[in-house]
Order: structure tokens, then sequence, then C-alpha cells
């Protein structure tokens, strides 16, 4: 105990290299955490968004762009795919339920998606969760929207605000300015990125694209009181997505559509292509872990250092120490036990540091670049790098430790 | 007053290195409660004596009993435990631990020992080491750090350091040397009150015999050391 105080307070009057060298280690503590914890928080927030869906359908193509934007809104859709095939699958009699996914335009920053009553009843994140409702009600008519709990947040927006949707994303010069939408309904908060989008009906998409042709608007667009449920036919979608009476059958059904006649398609299982998206990032996840480890070892041999070069001036503290009784061996804990504070204080510092960080850039994270980040607990690796840290802080104690034992046996009482 | 033999050292041979011997002593006899002088010049062997007393230092033939426990057949841990329980070190000078207040230094003897601290004389460590504090007249810096002290101020809080908890010995390595005058006689008057009130034995090492006359017992190291190598190797064994 005696010897521990001891430590503490050597360390202490030696604030400003200790004070460093703890920093340097929190820092790279930090680090590893932080890309351990991030790319964890990823994975959750991603896994969390989308529950109880078999399968997600888009035009043929690649399975990874396929499930990000369908479900992240990360990416556009190269194709769209035919409202029959969609028709034909939703009455399919393996599937349970179908939620039809239409993008492609915007609102200052923020994805327009056209979807149908399903998506309220049927979609599901984290478990069980549904969207509720928490404002107003769902769209029904052809020019209303439903707000995701971010945009009407960041836009102050309120019900009964009209708003102009653009087509394409960000920065289109193209606005549909003659069919001005009004805000109907705002979502409850889902922590997805169901929060970050608006959404409208499958006829309110067709709508606002009535005698568009290839992508280019008409010389004049239609006025908005011009246009009846009654003129639209949903002609396409871009995506949706699928559940399966029994799950036994996803695998089936899957093949099925891949291999449809009538369209080319795609049906991915997303929690499989979520794997694929963790094995493309272990790559960069591999290389930053190496980065911070390295950093972790500088982090050391700083605190080696430091101890090391104020053996000399310790020599006679180590002699006053010995004529107090204190065996050379307790000598040698007292430096052990120095390191080990520093690296144990480092560890600490670096881990509350990461949590810190993870805190502040999650809702930054979340609404600049749209990846869900969860806040996530302590895990076995995290718990592996502290002991780590503080195991490789005590072993590299050995060092001025074994010195100054050394020091006390040949110095006595003569040190000065 | 004579009583029981505090420190008896026979027949010691020891060498830094085992083939070299630098220090022989043939008899070497304290008694309890006495205050001994121990002179002779640098490099006579003084610190190397106070080792072997102490038990830092463990001679390669011969017999060292002090305060009743013969040092060479203890293993160096309970030789520690000794000389940290019933033995008090003064320096020469930079008696105290640099990032300990003048409170922490006094008190360590008591942290680290508990037979220190079943004989402190007030009812906690706390308040025995103010009482000690305050009769060497330092209690206005009791908290503050040790390097704001002067050399003599220093030196006084070694000396409450050398006698809490009432060791039976107090050994004092030329601990006057970095004073002057004034201070000097000022130290081995305050010396002398508290080792009288611990009932320690005191060893006092110097080469300035103008102290001399206040102690009990005189003795010449030249006298009771022979070494075996020339004198010139002799000086060169660190001092």
């Amino acid at each position: 105990m005696t010897i521990l105080r001891l430590a503490f307070q050597s360390l202490r009057s030696r604030m400003f290299t200790t004070g460093l060298t703890i920093f340097s280690i929190a820092l790279s503590v930090l680090l590893l955490v932080g890309v351990d914890r991030i790319r964890r928080g990823t994975q959750v927030g991603f896994e969390g968004t989308l529950s109880q869906t078999d399968l997600v359908v888009g035009a043929r193509g690649g399975s990874l762009p396929l499930l990000l934007y369908a479900v992240f809104h990360i990416g556009t859709a190269n194709n769209d795919i035919s409202y029959a095939s969609y028709e034909h699958f939703a009455n399919h009699p393996a599937v349970l339920w179908t939620i039809p996914l239409s993008m492609g335009d915007s609102h200052r920053g923020f994805r327009v998606v056209a979807t149908d009553d399903n998506f309220y009843e049927h979609y599901r994140y984290r478990g069980d969760h549904s969207v509720q409702v928490a404002e107003g009600r769902r769209p029904e008519g052809i020019f209303e929207a439903a707000l995701g709990s971010t945009v009407a947040e960041q836009l102050h927006y309120h019900l009964g605000q009209q708003i102009i949707l653009s087509h394409g994303l960000e920065g289109s010069f193209l606005k549909h300015t003659a069919d001005p939408y009004t805000v109907v309904g705002i979502l409850a908060h889902t922590a997805t990125p169901v929060d970050r989008a608006i959404y409208i009906t499958l006829w309110g998409d067709e709508a606002m694209h009535l005698g568009w042709q290839n992508g280019a608007p008409p010389l004049v667009e239609t006025p908005e009181s011009q246009i009846h449920k009654s003129d639209l036919h949903i002609k396409t979608i871009s995506a949706f997505l699928l559940r399966t009476k029994s799950r036994m059958s996803t695998l089936f059904l899957q093949r099925e559509i891949n291999t449809y006649k009538a369209e080319p398609l795609t049906a991915i299982i997303p929690a499989f292509t979520l794997e694929d998206l963790w094995t493309v990032l272990s790559a960069a996840d591999v290389a930053l872990s190496l980065v911070s480890g390295a950093v972790l070892v500088v982090g050391l041999l700083v605190m080696l250092t430091a101890l090391y070069t104020a053996l000399n001036e310790r020599r006679r503290e180590i002699a006053i120490l010995r004529t107090l009784g204190l065996h050379v061996r307790q000598i040698f804990g007292l430096f052990i036990l120095e390191s080990t504070l520093i690296s144990a204080l480092g560890a600490a510092l670096g881990l509350a540091g990461a949590y810190a960080l993870l805190f502040a850039v999650r809702n930054p994270v979340e609404n600049q670049y749209g990846i869900p980040l969860a806040m996530v607990g302590l895990s076995a690796r995290v718990g592996y790098y502290m002991i780590a840290v503080v195991g490789a802080g005590a072993l590299l104690g050995f060092i001025p430790a074994i010195r100054a034992y050394r020091n006390a046996l040949v110095d006595g009482l003569n040190a000065g | 007053m004579s009583g029981p033999t505090a420190i008896l050292l026979e027949n010691i041979v020891f060498g830094y290195n085992p083939r070299k011997p630098v220090l022989r002593v043939s008899k070497l006899a304290v008694q309890a409660g006495k205050r001994v002088f121990l002179y002779g010049p640098s490099g006579s062997g003084k610190t190397t004596l106070l080792g072997i007393i102490t038990g830092v230092l463990k001679p390669q033939s011969g017999a060292c009993t002090v305060l009743g426990k013969e040092m060479t057949k203890m293993s160096a841990p309970a030789r520690d435990r000794h000389r940290g329980e019933e033995m008090g070190y003064i320096f020469q000078s930079f008696n105290l631990i640099p990032y300990l207040t003048v409170r922490q230094n006094v008190a360590l003897p008591c942290q680290i020992h508990k037979r220190r601290r079943q004989h402190i004389v007030a009812r906690s460590v706390n308040k025995e080491v103010e009482r000690l504090v305050t009769r060497l007249g330092l209690e206005s810096h009791i908290d503050h750090n040790v390097k704001k002290l002067s050399t003599g101020q220093q030196q006084r809080v070694a000396i409450a350091r050398a006698v809490i908890g009432r060791p039976s010995l107090v050994i004092a390595d030329e601990p006057t040397s970095a004073l002057d005058t004034d201070r000097r006689s000022e130290f081995m008057d305050l010396l002398f009150e508290v080792c009288d009130e611990a009932q320690a034995t005191l060893v006092f090492v110097s080469h300035d015999r103008s102290l001399m006359e206040r102690f009990d017992e005189h003795l010449a190291l030249t006298d009771i050391t022979q070494a075996s190598a020339p004198i010139t190797e002799l000086n060169q064994v660190p001092a």
C-alpha cells in the first residue's frame, strides 16, 4: 500500500512527463478502441436498420449496391424494375408481404422514397420496431409527403408545409416546381436511415414524372390540379422488400426471382450481403488497427524513455528507501507499479475518450453520411486491448525496474 | 549507563569483490544507549562499515550482531526489515524523498513498519509526526514540499524521520558536514535530545573532531579496521 502511494506520488511529482506519457498512451488506446467500436457500431447500426425482411429485390446488378440504395439510401439504383414483376411476386403464394420502394428524387439533400401502406404496416427495424407516425398521418393523396424525424428537425418543417422536390440527388437543377407536395405527417425517430428520408406515395412519384421521357422533363409540367390518380399508372419501382411465409422457402424464392424469365432481377438475403460488406471493410479495419497498434508501441516507448531517463536522478531516492527498510524487491515493485499505473491510466483515459468520441461523432456521421452508428458496449476485443496495454506497460516497466534493482544492490547506502 | 551490546562485530571480512577484501574488523562493540563518535578520514571505509551494520552489505565472513540479531545469518529481506524496524539513518544531505511533503517523509517509517507504528508516543502517526516536527521547530513547514526547505531544515526533518517510532539505533553518517557552524551545534543539540527521548543508541560518523567531546565514546576507524589492501586501493572504494 505504501509502495503504491509512493509510486503514485512519484508520478505526480513528475506531472509533466507523466501527463505526456499517459496522454500518448491514451491517444493510441483511443485509436485502437475507436476503430473497433466504430466498426462494431456501424455493424450494429446497419444490422438494426432492417429486420424481418427475407429478401431485397431489385434490377439485375450487384447485391451490395442493391442493399445499400434500397435500405440505407446510399448510392443510386442503376435500373428500375417493372411494376408488373413486382405484382407478380407480391401475389406469389410463398410471400407474406412486400414493400415497394421507388427512389430517385430528393429534397434539399434528403432522399425521397415512394412506397405504399405496406411500408407502414410491415417495415421492421431492430427486432420488432415498426415505423410510427409521430404527428399527422400517413401520406395518401398524390401530393402528400411524410418526413423522417431528422428531416423535419433539420429543416424545421411542420405539418402543412409545401415542399418542392428535385429530380435526382442534391444539386439537381431540375425541380418539380409545378407540383409542390404538402407535409401531412412526421415520422417518429427510429435511429435508422428512415429518419433521413421523405416518404411519398407511389402515385406521387408517378405524378411527378408525368409526361417525362427518358429522364427529361416535358416542356410544360402538368399542374397539380390537373393530375388525378385515375390518370396515373404505376409503371416502375426501384426495388422491393419481401418476407416469405416460411423462412424455409427463402432460398427457393431467391432462386426463382434470380431466374425470373420476364425480367432480369436480383434477390439478396440482407444479412448475407451485410456479411460481404464487413468482409470488404475488414481489410480497412485491419489496416487501421495496425496503425493504431504502432501508435501504441510509440506511446509505450515514450513511457519507457521517461522512466529510464529519470533513473539516475532517483538513485538517491532508492538509497533512502533502502535505509527505511524496503527490500530491493520492493524497489523493483515500485518501478513496475509506476509503469503499470501509467499504462492503466492511459488505457482508462483512452477508453473513456473513445466512447466520448463515439458519442460525439454519432450524429454528425449519421447526418453527413447516412451511416447508422449505434452506441455499443464493451467487447471482448476491447477487453483484450486493455489487458494488452496494461500488460505491455507492466512488462516494459521491467527494464527500468531491473536497472533500479541493480542500482539498489550496487549502491547500497552510497548513492548520491 | 552500561547495558547490553547494541552492536557487536567480530572478525568481519568484507569486499565488494569477494577475492579483494576492502575491510577487516576484528572487533567492534557498542553498548546500548551510548552515544558513539566514529571518526576517520574519508576513504577509511566508514560507509562500508555502516553498510555492514545496517545489513545492506553482507560480509564474506565474521559475525555481525546488531540489536540482538545475527545479521550474517539472516536473509536479505529479513535484514532489510530489521533495519527498517530498529534503525534510523541520517545521510550527509538529501535525506528526503523529493516528491513527498515534510509530513509524508517523517511518517514513512511508520507506514512501512508496524513495529515503528506501535512505538509512537502520540495517539496517532499523524499526531506523532506533528509532535516531532514541532519539537524540531518545523511546524510551519509541515505540509510543504521538502524541496522548499533549506539544508539545515532538511537535516532536521531527517532527524524526525530517523527517530519516529523509537528505533533502538540511530546512525548518522556525517550529518553536519553540509551545515555551517551555527546550524551544526543546533543540529547536534536536537539530535541528542530526541535520541535520548527515544532511548536510542547513537552512532555518529564524522571526520570533524570538534564535535567529539559531546560523545560518550570515541572510536577511530583506523583502529578498528585493518584493510588487507594498501591504502591507495582503499581510496578507490566508493565513498
